[in-house]
């Protein structure tokens, strides 16, 4: 298509519109991409070397013109600090140093040698010449991986230590020259109440988002790139670096065919789509309708209707669910009821067969979603000016007419957030799928436990916990987060609301 | 033209009418499951279903021996873990968010926007992925068996941080010449978040307290990793599911119901009492009135 001048685009249908949107978007798709690797990555290479260039120019300088204090600090830690009487800074670098050294020495360095096998030593289990069952403990592959990858986080750590070391004490000589007093221990304190407030209240949660997210996020990227499964389970089998191998499962035509894993992805990955759109959209709408049927003014009793329907988001949502699939079942209530009143002769399959359960998910979760909805597009829907819809009805518009022209066009543009995160939440969705079918009806044609209404998010739960296919689990997240990762930053960059910090929300 | 006003008004009744009715049909649509879970958990007969509606026999049973059969299901120490963890990780996690948020919203440092990015982006990974490592991190440090309880508070509250957008929105909403008032009059930074935007931040601080105590509750993919099996840690949500298995769902499900019943009363209440906080929190406070 070509590109349109602005007079050509505003004499366009709404269609039209939407038909030009549609394709340019997906025509500069790859331009996107191209920029990326163009402009922005060479540009963040450029800005690394800089800063790089800038930590040796310093670190130069401190090795030049420092004096005999400065350049103790390049093997002790805060020997200059302790030395010009800043006792707290230079202690608490002497304590990290010190640190490092003991746990390099008594236990990281080991792993780190043990890092590109990931352990040689089989377990062994034999008898002695007694006749008593030994138990030669060998290497433990989960183990050497994971404090392997602690003791590299810990050596870049204490790079970056050492760096800032130098620097500040290269300052400190500088500031002493200069004839200007150093910070004492007492105003250190004192900043970091104020000046330095965000260390003292970052510190703790950071550190936490560290060891507990970052690491492990890390370690299981690592583990993609082995054969950690069943087959070989620590502590008594190793596992070990196989590349590539459980990408190729996934994408690479012979292997992915025999494996199934990659048909099973395909078609999970659909269900997950379709779920998270008729999930997030049916609820959007049919919500917004609830909520607009409850204000329509002249219906009593608004406040009874609205906490009718609350009550279901006060209800724990698991129990919700776990009662919706025992009377869902095939000799749950509702088909109990059914039959004896006679409606049905036999009972309705509504969370064993593949396709009614699929429907009955998204039907539950619209039973569950639209209270929610509810609950927070009520007073927005208050908000929208009356005489918009008191025009509109002089110009002849009924209430469907000026539902979709009034009503969804601000509410999509206020909420745009909610329904970002509310999207990305369904994909992920674990719940309403493991509470109400536990993914099931299997298939044959998956791969493992895989059923068909499996979302990714409880296929990769079932991989973890009944399959132990841990490093095919691994491919399957890093999937998960490069799909989420996209679809995320797409409609971020879309929605203006992000950009501009001070307005969002 | 009178004509014409009474059949608009006709018009408008009938559709009204029709609304009424509607909104009968939704109410019952939306009860109907939890009176049939107070009815059952009220069962006297055994079995997950019946196939009459109301049960032959009445009894208080299922609550009775929810407490004094605690053989193969614990329901009692479920409750008191989930309580337990909700209290700590309501406690440790407002804190965490509101400290992230004022730090993010208020402050100005070198490392702000590449941690706003990274925090963005460790929230796409499917966080339960990790939990395998988390585990042996938690064995390093000896949190596994007897401080399970403290491993479980820890994994929850960790990363909580992350959900700070919501109270930062808010933060950004409070004028900065408060603070900028405050720090002439040579109030510390630290003193500004104590005296003038914790005051100020009472209705974020209950909507985090109130998500932050909910959730647990209804937590069920890492309270069931975390638990590794055994019962003794599993929180309500994993032990109902386990009274569920296909194996034994014929004898306890009307004890499932009666465990629902008393799970969801004090949530319940509390959302009730809360709710208006709870409404502003997730519109962002965009919405007042």
């Amino acid at each position: 298509m070509q590109q349109v001048s602005e007079m050509d685009y505003l004499r366009m249908t709404g269609r039209q519109k939407f038909l030009y949107r549609f394709v340019t978007f997906f025509k500069n798709f790859p331009l996107l991409f191209i920029n990326f690797f163009k402009v922005r990555l060479p540009q963040w290479f450029i800005r690394r070397g800089l800063k790089f260039k800038e930590i040796g120019l310093t670190i130069g300088r401190a090795m030049k013109y420092g004096d005999w204090k400065t350049r103790t600090s390049f093997l002790v830690f805060g020997f200059s600090q302790l030395a010009r009487k800043q006792w707290l800074r230079g202690l608490m670098q002497l304590v990290f140093e010190l640190m490092f050294i003991l746990y390099m020495a008594l236990f990281g360095g080991q792993y780190l040698g043990l890092l590109g096998s990931l352990g040689t030593v089989e377990t062994t289990s034999g008898k002695d010449e007694f006749g008593f069952e030994i138990k030669v403990v060998g290497d433990n592959s989960l183990l050497i991986l994971l404090y392997g990858l602690l003791t590299i986080l810990f050596i870049l750590v204490f790079a970056y230590v050492w760096y800032k070391n130098i620097k500040a004490a290269y300052a400190s000589q500088e500031i002493t020259e200069a004839g200007l007093r150093l910070a004492t221990a007492k105003q250190d304190m004192a900043s970091l109440l104020d000046d330095q407030y965000h260390k003292t209240l970052l510190g703790i949660p950071l550190a936490g988002l560290t060891i507990f997210t970052v690491i492990p996020i890390i370690f299981m990227i690592f583990v993609a790139f082995t054969n950690y499964d069943a087959a070989h389970q620590p502590p008594e089998k190793l596992f070990t670096w196989i590349g590539w191998d459980n990408f190729a499962k996934v994408f690479g035509g012979e292997m992915a065919k025999a494996s199934k894993f990659g048909y099973t992805f395909a078609m999970l990955l659909m269900w997950t789509v379709i779920w998270a759109f008729f999930a997030t959209f049916s609820n959007y709408i049919l919500g917004m309708i609830v909520s607009i049927i409850i204000n329509k003014k002249g219906i009593k009793l608004k406040k009874l209707w609205r906490t009718v329907l609350v009550m279901t988001i006060a209800v724990p949502q698991f129990v919700s669910l776990l009662l919706m699939s025992q009377m869902l079942a095939d000799q749950g209530a509702i088909n109990n009821l059914l039959v004896s009143w006679g409606w049905i002769d036999k009972p309705i399959r509504f969370l064993t067969d593949a396709n009614i359960a699929k429907v009955t998910i998204i039907i539950v979760n619209i039973w569950i979603g639209i209270p929610y909805t509810m609950l927070i597009t009520t007073g927005i829907l208050m908000n929208i000016p009356e005489d918009l819809y008191e025009s509109a009805r002089i110009d002849g518009a009924g209430p469907v007419k000026a539902f979709f022209k009034i009503t969804l066009p601000y509410m999509l543009h206020v909420t745009a957030p909610y329904l970002i995160t509310q999207f990305i939440g369904n994909l992920n969705n674990f719940n309403v799928i493991f509470l109400l079918t536990g993914g099931n009806p299997t298939s044959s044609d998956f791969a493992g436990s895989a059923g068909q209404t499996d979302l990714l998010i409880t296929w990769l739960y079932k991989m973890v916990m009944q399959d132990k296919a841990y490093g095919m689990a691994s491919v399957i997240s890093i999937f998960m987060f490069v799909i989420t990762a996209v679809v995320s930053l797409i409609v971020y960059n879309k929605s203006g609301s992000v950009k501009n910090e001070e307005e969002f929300m | 033209m009178a004509k014409k006003l009474r059949s608009k008004k006709a018009a408008e009744r009938g559709s009204n009418i029709a609304i009424y009715i509607i909104l009968t049909l939704i109410s019952i649509v939306w009860l109907f499951p939890f009176l049939y879970l107070v009815i059952q958990s009220l069962r006297g007969e055994p079995g997950t279903a019946t196939p009459y509606f109301w049960p032959k026999q009445w009894t208080f049973d299922n609550y009775i021996k929810l407490f004094t059969d605690k053989s193969i299901f614990n329901f009692p120490k479920w409750y008191g873990t989930t309580l337990i963890i909700s209290v700590f990780v309501t406690v440790i996690q407002t804190v965490f968010v509101l400290v992230t948020s004022y730090a993010l919203s208020r402050l100005r440092f070198k490392m702000r926007k590449p941690l706003m990015n990274l925090m963005l982006v460790l929230g796409m990974f499917p966080g339960f992925m990790s939990m395998t490592a988390v585990y042996f991190l938690l064995k390093l440090i000896g949190l596994t068996q007897t401080f399970g309880l403290v491993g479980l508070v820890l994994v929850y509250v960790a990363s909580s941080c992350m959900g700070y957008y919501i109270s930062k929105g808010f933060f950004d909403t409070i004028p900065k010449s408060l603070d900028e008032a405050a720090r002439i009059d040579g109030a510390s930074r630290h003193t500004v978040f104590i005296k003038i935007i914790l005051p100020l931040a009472k209705p974020i601080i209950i909507y985090t307290v109130l998500t932050a105590f909910m959730a647990p509750w209804g937590e069920y993919m890492f309270a069931s990793l975390m638990a590794f099996g055994d019962q003794d840690y599993y929180n309500v949500a994993v032990g109902l599911k386990a009274m569920l298995d296909k194996e034994v769902a014929y004898l306890y499900f009307t004890r499932f119901c009666a465990a629902s019943v008393l799970i969801s009363i004090p949530i319940t209440v509390l959302f009730f009492w809360l709710q208006k906080y709870y409404v502003q929190g997730v519109t962002g406070g965009s919405v007042k009135g």
